[in-house]
């Protein structure tokens, strides 16, 4: 029998307000195994921990059972203390009750206190039999897979590529460079986006340690921290990046148009064309959804203008196997679309547009020419209303999230609006302004006093044309407590962020977790916010939760930083929760082999008997091989049946 | 919940995967959603780590009601566990029906990180179905 302690947290009152703390002592300090048994304000504190620290001594203990908050919280922090007691951290396990009990039975204190001390006398049986571990350790591939090519993966990529290690930058579109390289200008500071966009684009095309794998997508995943393997599907461009020089004869004789993605559907492009000017690859691309086809070769008016022929119509696409040490998810996001927004027009309006559409008029490289105009007429808009929040905040219908940045940004449409429109009139109509940032507040301010943009305090109700073709806007002053009615030319609808498009896809294949609207999770909300829970996988920009550029830049400098702290360990420790053999009951069956996801179990012949083996470094402990062997012969470290059989007790008796 | 003494209050054990229903019940504490406190928990770190050895083991010991609680299927973060404990639960069904158990006593349920009110629900509503069960008799 071991000697245990238990240590009962009251989470100041957050556990004590509900579970009889002394009660659960005196109870459990009679449960076989327990040697000690005492309660705490706040165990985690400084005082708490040396608490336990000198109890261990004290009272000879071998085994730790602090009854807390969740192992997420605090199991590293209780392991560690072990550990630097000189007591093997695979001794201390955590028995939640404040998350799955003090917290979730605030009314039936009694019935509380009851689940609390089964719960903890389940991890006291659990810890009555764990074995002292030590972790495995596995080595590390100093590579690491980006994948996004916005600012986000584009400034991690650029950051641990710096610090020496190489890097997979994997970008879905033809070009890196996400919507950053579409918007005009950017908040507070009216930088062109561009501008600041693309000499960084180009370093990451030069820099040495960096390979671009662009208009491709991650496949398929496998292996973990330090260790993965990675199938990307790279499509075909049917151009040869380094034949073509972007002379762009092509697109003159291209008869086919297509809509432009980088303007946002505002204007059109060709079937084969080059995204943006400055696109990382420069190269084209021919969209074969929109080509007429070459099996057989329907047109091939490119081809034949090509001089350096780099039109490759056999072109196939290509599996690329690698392997990676860590992996960085930056896939950003996408606008809610306005067709959702039936008081709206559905989209079906040609001058109301959403805000990526509205940056694209603004911008000099765009359809206009950094003209505002009206799609339905050309003519320049004199009255322009701007609306807030459009499928965000809104519980019942749509979002119920703040997307954050569309105050910022829609604060910075008026102002633009305004200097290049002197004479029209920019209306916002807005919840709450929300412009918390550096520089922000006085931003917002800016726009109203100096560039004298109306801000109406309410929601927009419906958006219609009216007998004469003009656009209405209804909406509520709710300042003023009345109904408004805004006739207008132009709608710039402040549009909700969302998980890019396929978000969701990815995220299964990688398996990490992520919110119930597909942005990832990350490990702990304040204290972890570049990494995921899954090892090996961290979290940079709008894939998280919607941002603006220095937040997502500050964040992937944040993630890069974490790989290379990861790359700069000489071998990575791995859980030793794994599966055991016992030879002597091993039959032989191969019944659990299939049945690893890891490849980790493998029949082997040892004196003249088959038995199953486990790889200790692929095997990730989830335990099925185990709970599928006829033979009991294989066990989890320290989840093994007998502690099961025993935490099953624990609760029955 | 006020306890009404006369009322039967099943006994329930419940297996929760780490990655994915543990975490669920981690977010329903955190958001001080309230349930009914009978499930006490056994959190592994798949689902496919219960074995119907410990599915009967509890039932032999007087468990009224069985739940296990993994990841969606897809969302297994060992791949493929979830769809093993699948099999497993719906053979295992069929043994108790066999024991004079009956099969709904067990309950499989998929309960992602996110879906704190979910788990919530589901927890009362096993709850109140084995209690309507009545107490384990074989
Ligand atoms: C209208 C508007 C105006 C804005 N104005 C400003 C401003 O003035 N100032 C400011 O600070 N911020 C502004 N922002 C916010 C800014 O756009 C974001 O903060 C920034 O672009 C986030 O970068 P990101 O890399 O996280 O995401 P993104 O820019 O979305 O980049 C993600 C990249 O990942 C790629 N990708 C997606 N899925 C996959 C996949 N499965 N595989 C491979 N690649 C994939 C995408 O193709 C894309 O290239 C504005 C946003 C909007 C909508
Ligand atoms: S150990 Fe957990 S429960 Fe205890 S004080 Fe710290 S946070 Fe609160
Ligand atoms: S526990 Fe078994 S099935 Fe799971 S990873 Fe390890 S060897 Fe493979
Ligand atoms: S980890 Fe949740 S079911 Fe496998």
């Amino acid at each position: 029998m071991k000697r245990i302690g238990v240590f009962v947290c009251w989470c100041g009152s957050n556990i004590a307000e509900t579970v009889d703390v002394k009660k659960v002592v005196e109870v459990i300090k009679k449960y076989p195994g327990v040697a000690h048994a005492e309660d705490y304000i706040f165990v985690c504190s400084n005082p708490g921990q040396k608490l336990v620290q000198e109890t261990i001594k004290e009272k000879r203990l071998d085994s730790l059972v602090i009854a807390c908050c969740s192992p997420t919280l605090h199991e590293t922090t209780f392991r560690d203390l072990s550990r630097l007691t000189g007591l093997n951290p695979y001794q201390c396990e955590i028995a939640n009750i404040r998350e799955q009990c003090s917290w979730v039975h605030k009314d039936n204190k009694e019935e509380a206190t009851r689940k609390a001390i089964k719960i903890i006398r389940t991890i006291v049986e659990k810890a009555n039999q764990n074995e002292s571990l030590e972790p495995i350790s596995t080595p590390v591939t100093r590579q690491a897979l980006v994948i996004g090519g916005g600012i986000a993966g584009i400034q991690a990529s650029l950051d641990i590529a710096n610090a020496g290690y190489e890097v997979l930058l994997v970008e879905r579109n033809p070009s890196i460079g996400g919507h950053m390289i579409q918007l005009s200008e950017t908040f507070p500071t009216l930088d062109c986006s561009q501008c600041i966009l693309t000499p960084k684009m180009v370093e990451v095309s030069r820099h040495p340690k960096i390979r671009v794998l662009a208009y491709s997508e991650v496949q398929e995943i496998s292996g973990y921290v330090g260790n993965f393997n990675v199938k990307i599907l790279k499509k075909p461009r049917y151009v040869i990046e380094d034949k073509c020089n972007l002379c762009g004869k092509c697109v003159d004789v291209c008869p086919v148009a297509a809509p432009s993605e980088f303007d946002n559907n505002l204007a059109a492009r060709k079937a084969i064309y080059l995204p943006f000017p400055q696109a990382i690859p420069a190269t084209y691309t021919i969209d074969i959804e929109h080509c007429p086809g070459f099996l057989p070769i329907a047109c091939g008016k490119c081809a034949d203008v090509c001089e350096p022929q780099a039109i490759d119509f056999d072109m196939r696409p290509e599996i690329i196997e690698e392997k990676v040490g860590a992996i960085v998810v930056a896939t950003g996001y996408d606008l809610y679309s306005p067709k959702n927004i039936g008081e709206y027009g559905n989209g079906k309006y040609e001058d109301v547009m959403d805000g990526m559409q509205f940056e694209r008029l603004l911008s000099a490289t765009g359809p206009t020419g950094g003209e505002v105009r009206r799609l339905s007429d050309n003519k320049v808009p004199k009255r322009v209303v701007f609306v807030s929040c459009v499928g965000s905040r809104d519980t019942e219908h749509h979002l119920p999230y703040c997307s954050k940045i569309c105050c910022m940004y829609m604060a910075k449409h008026a102002m633009l609006y305004k200097h290049k429109v002197p004479d029209g009139e920019a209306i916002v109509f807005y919840i709450d302004t929300r412009a918390g940032g550096k520089g922000y507040e006085e931003f917002v301010t800016r726009t109203q006093e100096e560039d004298k943009v109306i801000y109406i305090r309410g929601k927009a109700s419906k958006i219609f044309k009216n007998g004469n073709g003009k656009l209405i806007v209804w909406g509520a002053d709710t300042l003023l407590g009345k109904q408004v009615e805004v006739e207008c030319d132009m709608v710039v609808l402040s549009m909700a962020m969302v998980p890019s498009n396929g978000a969701k896809d990815l995220i299964s294949k990688l398996k990490i977790p992520s919110d119930a609207y597909g942005f990832v999770n990350e490990a702990h909300p304040k204290l972890r916010p570049v990494e995921s829970i899954s090892a090996g996988f961290y979290l940079a920009g709008c894939t998280q939760a919607p941002k603006d550029i220095p937040e997502t830049v500050a964040q992937a400098s944040g993630a890069a930083s974490k790989v290379t702290d990861l790359f700069a360990e000489e071998e990575l420790k791995h859980e030793p929760i794994v599966a055991a053999v016992d030879e002597d009951l091993c039959s032989g069956c191969g019944i659990c082999v299939p049945l690893c996801p890891y490849d980790a179990r493998e029949l082997e012949i040892k004196d003249e008997k088959r038995i199953a083996k486990v790889n200790e470094i692929l095997c990730e402990g989830c335990g099925s091989c185990i709970s599928a062997c006829p033979s009991a012969a294989v066990q989890q470290r320290n989840f093994k049946d007998n502690q099961i059989f025993k935490m099953v007790d624990a609760i029955l008796s | 919940m006020a306890k009404i003494s006369n009322i039967f209050e099943p006994r329930i054990v419940c297996f929760f995967c780490k990655w994915c229903t543990s975490a669920g019940a981690d977010l329903a504490g955190t958001s001080r959603m309230q349930y009914l406190p009978n499930g006490i928990p056994i959190c592994v770190m798949c689902s496919s780590r219960v074995d119907p050895e410990h599915v009967l083991w509890a039932f032999k010991r007087g468990a009224d009601g069985v739940f296990i609680g993994g990841c969606h299927p897809g969302d297994c973060h060992y791949q493929s566990g979830n769809y093993k404990t699948r099999r497993r639960v719906f053979l295992l069904k069929q043994v108790l029906k066999d024991f004079g158990i009956e099969p709904e006593r067990l309950r499989l349920e998929w309960i992602s990180a996110s879906e704190g009110k979910r788990f919530t629900q589901v927890m009362d509503e096993f709850i109140e179905e084995v209690r309507s069960l009545g107490k384990l008799k074989v």
